[in-house]
């Protein structure tokens, strides 16, 4: 799937967006393991809850099942207006 | 509906005089300028997620039309950079009656706050500084 970062999440990461291939099953799995990689991701996922995510462009929640989904994204909240 | 994300400037006034009320009596507008901030603000940057903020703020603005009878909604909101003092985005509600027009497009403006993917950097003199949201702007939701 593609996961897309924006804002800070973006620049901690180091990266716009990637394709993952996954078995994670919800969206909270899928952070987990993208926590274990390696010290950036460990950075821009320290807080959940300073975090929001999008699947297939709805704003969802890190419960949420990965079944079917082509693309997951996480941002801070945002800041429109 | 007339909804745009765009990176151009746009002239509010204009926008005004070609928003089409369809015999409404009552229009509310709305224009959200780039504030300066102390140390001067050099540039904002508006960052969005394109495959989705276009359907975000469509979802906002049905909800609108949804909750109040309006003859016609605009939504105009720019990314990019952006200087001090330059419009970021407005809103127009057109109704037959003027509390529906100011509460529709206040509503419109709260989800537009913390429900469309849209993120703010600031950069001054200082350094750069992503735009946190404020537990106000989500306490605002909790109105409609």
């Amino acid at each position: 799937m593609n996961v897309v970062y924006f804002a800070w999440v973006r620049e901690r990461i180091g990266l716009p967006h990637e394709q993952i291939t996954t078995d994670a099953a919800t969206v909270a799995e899928l952070v987990d393991e993208l926590r274990a990689r390696e010290a950036r991701y460990e950075a821009a996922f320290a807080d959940i809850s300073a975090l929001r995510v999008a699947v297939d462009q709805e704003l969802s929640d890190f419960d949420a099942s990965l079944k079917d989904v082509r693309e997951v994204a996480f941002f801070p909240p945002m800041t429109g207006g | 509906m007339d909804i745009r994300v765009q990176q151009e400037r746009f002239d509010a006034g204009a926008e005004l005089n070609g928003f089409d009320p369809n015999g409404a009596g009552a229009v509310v507008t709305f224009t959200g300028l780039v504030r300066d901030v102390a140390g001067g603000l050099e540039e904002m940057l508006i960052e969005h997620y394109p495959a989705m903020t276009e359907k975000a703020l469509r979802e906002i603005a049905a909800e609108a039309e949804a909750r109040w009878q309006l003859s016609n909604v605009l939504v105009i909101h720019r990314f990019g950079s952006l200087q001090p003092d330059e419009p970021i985005m407005m809103v127009a509600t057109a109704s037959r009656h003027r509390d529906a027009a100011f509460e529709a497009a206040t509503f419109l403006m709260d989800y537009l706050k913390s429900r469309a993917p849209f993120w703010k950097k600031e950069t001054t003199a200082t350094g750069e500084n992503w735009v946190e949201s404020t537990v106000k702007d989500e306490e605002a939701l909790k109105r409609w």
